[in-house]
């Protein structure tokens, strides 16, 4: 490979920025250049609802100062991709510019999922993904609005309700499912964030579906009728049923797409020499039982980017995914994950442990194989280290080692409640066998820490 | 916001009316015995004859009055400076005694009405104000609308307030004579403490650890559910508030030297001062201990407690400094500078100023054993320097009076000698470490803009590694308002301490060598 050669990367979010930077790491000359539409520098989308509720500022997102990315040559290009020319290798852009590469990356993310609902394109109604979302958003919410309903129930969907709440704007919530994000949590947690959700006034209806979106005379969003025929009276709408990989201006080329690019373990497409990342890339299998084919998370996106900048620098590794980790938080409560725990579980080989606090709002859950071996954790409303569990996970550890080291595992501040010593009590109530009670400490002790 | 809360609004302004009006009060009628009670023996005779032409007049205000008095008094003086004789020249300023004297006002006859009206209501309403604060919320992080706030996002509120702390401070560390009527009103407390009439300074520590107290009862409310934010906003409170401000007074009122057995040398940049010395050395028993425990808390107490906990036992659980910082100053610590830039400031700035006082106080201490031949006049001016630039501009004009505008810790940051060595010891020999849970970072960057230091905590969290910064006070905020829990502030092991992930857990593409 020649080493002046030109990558660029169409995408400058997670994937596509850990891609570069670990490129340049590895590779000191090649030349790098990263587009996109949306913003010239990097900035964290998980981030968005913080600068709509005031804990911070736009700028406050970007994770690296302006100078770094010159520094680093990386160089920057704020342009939408129009059209790709595959066989010229070169990029066409919505202003009529050309870029000529000799390795293509595309990352271009996810966008809102829409299902053609009526009145989905009224004024007053949006999902909320991008930069120009939250600007929407914060115009759409500037005045007037006296009820809000959001549609679908997700990550996104409650944190735009969070973003709802802040400006005192009353929301109801339909989630199509029987219970809150249900497809993901088990029936005890998705209970737990439903409370937490009702405590915090979320009107949330569970199996109730959007069926039309009633327009004012002025082209914007007044009302929503549900599927069981209620008319709820609202001037906002947030569309938040899920996201799709962006790849509308790849499709009917000869690039090979389904939802996403398709792409095998090394990232490769079916055309040498482009490659796809992140959000919008769609593996041919899985990379692993308990995995999709379209990994759309914050993490897995930088993974990508991490394992295909070694790739580009020449390197010969393929995708390898570690231990499932994942995390969120549900308005107060934060939540994370270690492994494999799903919605639903056959009980026959699946063994569960399942601690709740009194409080209703701190909740462990552990998934054990029919040896006792541990699968995976749920943890909710305190905070599990996940260097811990990627090894227990890994070694395959027996449940009740786990739990007689969740002291070790524990990663609250110093001074929180020891929820691990009334897990580890329940734990050994439920199975018996050979589980190490934590003492309290004396720090704990003299501060009367209790659960 | 409830009904309570606006009433306390109402009253805390109100309060803060009647302190500031109360300048304004009074007038000043000065005598002959009054000059001759507040002036040095040397002086007596000097100063009667300059202020004659003031006996018996009534000046309607402060200004009225002490224009009067400076310009009898300069006449004087410039009369001998133009004629270079310098020894005769009078160098005290005598301005605030006899203006506090000469003073008849209803402040001086009313003092705890006025303390009431003033202070009182003040913390009345801001009690009242924080109390019901989040009452009927859920426990969780309160950022909520900060950086659409006026007061602190840098809007007019935050510019009124910055310009009212530091003209408080102009006038507290240059201008006391302008307040004596504040003076007054703290004496009678000032005479149950210490048994001693009230200075500007005892004024000032009461202002000082009433804004702690009321400031903590804000944050009690603000980290609800969070036992870390609350034991250290209680210790910081109760360190003021005993160690800080009664102890000394009640140890003036036993006859004892005024000691805050917990600020240490260099914050206490005077501590080896030669008068500072004698009166250790001149009060038996007490004033030897005295004199030890502050040379034991600098060679051991810093460096080990740094050593097992990090600076943070000091900065951010007993310190003064970070208490008013801590407290009053919360609202702002998203101010601060995350910029590369203001880092490499930082470090030249409170560097230098660590290195200007321990030479300071080398020279001192060699001046004092060699009995004061060696460059006598030369440690006098630099104390002179020091007291002004760092002492004065630097920890209280900029430290507090920059809150709204460059958030709480501008002193501690960028100048605090004693932050400066503790930082080296946490830098380089110490347990304590911010622990990054492996690979869960979503670099959103609520760490870094809330972290009152600027450091760019995201920068390390996002890539896996331990943070280790020797300005890191340990105030836990960042890992409060990480939304993923990623962030915990440990003492632990020294080894690996610093590391540097060439993969961040959780990819298994990689394989390392190790
Ligand atoms: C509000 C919100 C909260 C989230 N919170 C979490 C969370 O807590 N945890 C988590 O794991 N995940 C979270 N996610 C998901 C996570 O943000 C995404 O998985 C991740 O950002 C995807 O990164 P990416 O690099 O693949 O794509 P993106 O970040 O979408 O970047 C793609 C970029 O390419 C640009 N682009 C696309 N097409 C073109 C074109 N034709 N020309 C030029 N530029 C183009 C886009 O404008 C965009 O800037 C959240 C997402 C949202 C929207
Ligand atoms: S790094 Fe965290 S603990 Fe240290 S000063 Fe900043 S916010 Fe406080
Ligand atoms: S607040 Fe937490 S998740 Fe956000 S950037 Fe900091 S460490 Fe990462």
């Amino acid at each position: 490979m020649s080493s002046n050669r030109h990558v660029v990367i169409i995408g400058n979010g997670i994937a596509g920025i850990t891609c570069a930077r670990q490129l340049r790491k590895l590779d000191e000359s090649l030349r790098i250049t990263v587009i996109s539409g949306e913003s010239k520098y990097f900035f964290s989308r998980t981030a968005l609802m913080y600068v709509f509720m005031g804990h911070m500022k736009f700028e406050h997102t970007q994770p690296y100062e302006n100078w770094f990315w010159e520094k680093n040559r990386i160089e920057l290009k704020e342009a939408w991709v129009k059209s790709i020319d595959f066989t010229a290798k070169t990029l066409l852009f919505k202003s009529g510019e050309n870029l000529s590469y000799d390795e293509l990356v595309i990352a271009t993310g996810s966008k809102p999922n829409k299902f053609g609902w009526p009145g989905e394109d009224l004024q007053g109604v949006q999902g909320l993904y991008s930069k120009q979302d939250l600007e929407l958003m914060e115009k759409n919410t500037q005045s007037g609005v006296e009820r809000a309903v959001i549609v679908g129930g997700g990550l996104i969907g409650i944190e735009m309700a969070e973003m709802l709440a802040y400006k005192k704007i009353p929301v109801t919530f339909l989630v199509r499912e029987a219970g809150f994000w249900n497809n993901i949590l088990p029936k005890e947690e998705s209970e737990l964030v439903s409370r937490h959700m009702r405590e915090h006034h979320i009107d949330l209806r569970l199996k109730e579906e959007l069926d039309e979106i009633i327009s004012d005379p002025n082209a914007r969003v007044k009302a929503i009728r549900t599927k069981s025929g209620e008319e709820i009276q609202c001037q906002f709408v947030g569309l938040t049923a899920g996201v799709t990989p962006n790849i509308d201006f790849l499709r009917n080329t000869e690039l090979e797409v389904n939802r996403g690019v398709k792409v095998d373990f090394g990232f490769q497409t079916n055309i040498p020499n482009v490659y796809s990342i992140g959000d919008c890339a769609e593996f041919h299998e899985a990379p692993a039982a308990d995995r999709k084919q379209v990994e759309q998370v914050w993490y897995t996106g930088r993974m990508h980017g991490e394992t295909l900048g070694y790739i580009l620098a020449g390197k010969e590794v393929t995708y390898q995914p570690g231990i499932w980790f994942n995390s969120a938080k549900f308005l107060d409560i934060e939540y994370q994950t270690y492994g494999t725990v799903p919605a639903q579980w056959d009980s026959e080989n699946v063994k569960s442990f399942y601690w709740e606090h009194a409080g209703g709002k701190v909740a462990f859950r552990m998934l054990m194989d029919k040896q006792n071996k541990i699968i995976g954790v749920n943890n909710f409303g305190f905070r599990l280290r996940h260097e811990f569990f990627d090894q227990a996970i890994k070694e395959k550890w027996d449940g009740a080692k786990v739990i007689s080291q969740l002291d070790k595992a524990n990663f609250d501040p110093e001074f929180f409640a020891p929820y691990y010593i009334e897990i580890q009590k329940a734990f050994k109530d439920q199975f018996g066998g050979n589980v190490k009670v934590s003492k309290k400490s004396f720090i704990q002790k003299l501060f009367g820490a209790s659960v | 916001m409830k009904m309570i809360q606006i009433v306390g609004i109402g009253l805390f302004l109100i309060g803060l009316a009647v302190f500031t009006v109360m300048p304004f009060l009074g007038d000043y009628t000065l005598t002959e015995e009054q000059v001759l009670a507040n002036t040095k023996d040397i002086h007596q005779e000097k100063m009667a004859e300059i202020l004659t032409p003031m006996y018996g007049d009534t000046y309607s205000s402060n200004f009225s009055f002490l224009s009067a008095y400076n310009e009898n008094f300069n006449e004087y003086n410039e009369a001998l400076k133009a004629e270079s004789k310098w020894d005769e020249v009078i160098w005290d300023d005598y301005s605030f005694p006899l203006a506090q004297s000469s003073l008849s006002s209803s402040v001086r006859d009313n003092p705890w009405l006025f303390f009431g009206l003033s202070i009182g209501l003040a913390v009345l309403g801001g009690l009242m104000y924080n109390l019901p604060k989040y009452q009927d919320e859920p426990a969780g992080v309160k950022n909520n609308g900060i950086f659409h706030s006026s007061m602190k996002n840098r809007g007019w509120m935050g510019m009124i307030t910055g310009a009212y702390l530091i003209l408080f401070y102009i006038i507290l560390y240059w201008f006391p004579a302008y307040i004596v009527n504040q003076v007054w009103m703290v004496t009678p407390l000032s005479m149950i403490l210490s048994g001693n009439p009230a200075s500007q300074w005892f004024l000032y520590g009461t202002i000082y650890t009433l804004a702690i107290i009321v400031m903590g009862v804000r944050m009690f409310r603000k980290y609800r559910g969070n036992k870390y934010q609350q034991l250290r906003t209680a210790s910081v409170m109760f360190f003021q508030t005993a160690f800080a401000f009664l102890i000394p007074e009640i140890l003036v009122l036993l006859n004892q030297p005024y000691f805050d057995f917990k600020n240490i040398w260099p914050l206490d940049y005077d501590f080896f001062y030669d008068y500072q010395i004698d009166t250790f050395l001149s009060s038996g028993g007490v004033g030897l201990f005295m004199l030890i425990w502050g040379i034991l808390l600098i060679v051991i107490g810093v460096p080990t407690f740094t050593y097992f906990f990090g600076k943070r036992w000091y900065c951010s659980w007993v310190c003064g400094c970070g208490g008013l910082a801590e407290t009053l100053g919360d609202p702002y610590r998203q101010l601060s500078d995350k910029s590369l830039k203001a880092w490499k400031y930082e470090r030249v700035i409170i560097h230098s100023v660590l290195v200007l006082a321990v030479l300071m106080t080398a020279l001192t201490i060699a001046n004092y054993f060699s009995g004061f031949a060696l460059l006598g006049n030369v440690t006098n001016q630099l104390h002179s320097f020091y007291g002004f630039a760092i002492g004065s501009v630097f920890a209280g004009v900029v430290g507090t009076g920059f809150y709204p505008f460059m958030g709480n810790r501008v002193w501690c940051r960028f100048g605090c000698p004693l932050a400066a060595y503790l930082g080296l010891v946490q830098r380089f020999k110490s347990r304590f470490r911010i622990t990054t849970n492996g690979g869960q970072c979503i670099s959103c960057g609520n760490c870094s803009t809330h972290c009152e230091m600027g450091i760019d905590v995201r920068w390390y969290a996002q890539r896996g590694q331990e943070i280790v910064r020797s300005s890191c006070v340990g105030c836990g905020v960042c890992s409060s308002v990480c939304p993923r829990g990623v962030l915990k502030l440990e003492n632990g092991s020294t080894e690996n301490r610093i590391n540097e992930m060439p993969i961040i857990i959780g990819n298994d593409s990689i394989k390392i060598n190790a």
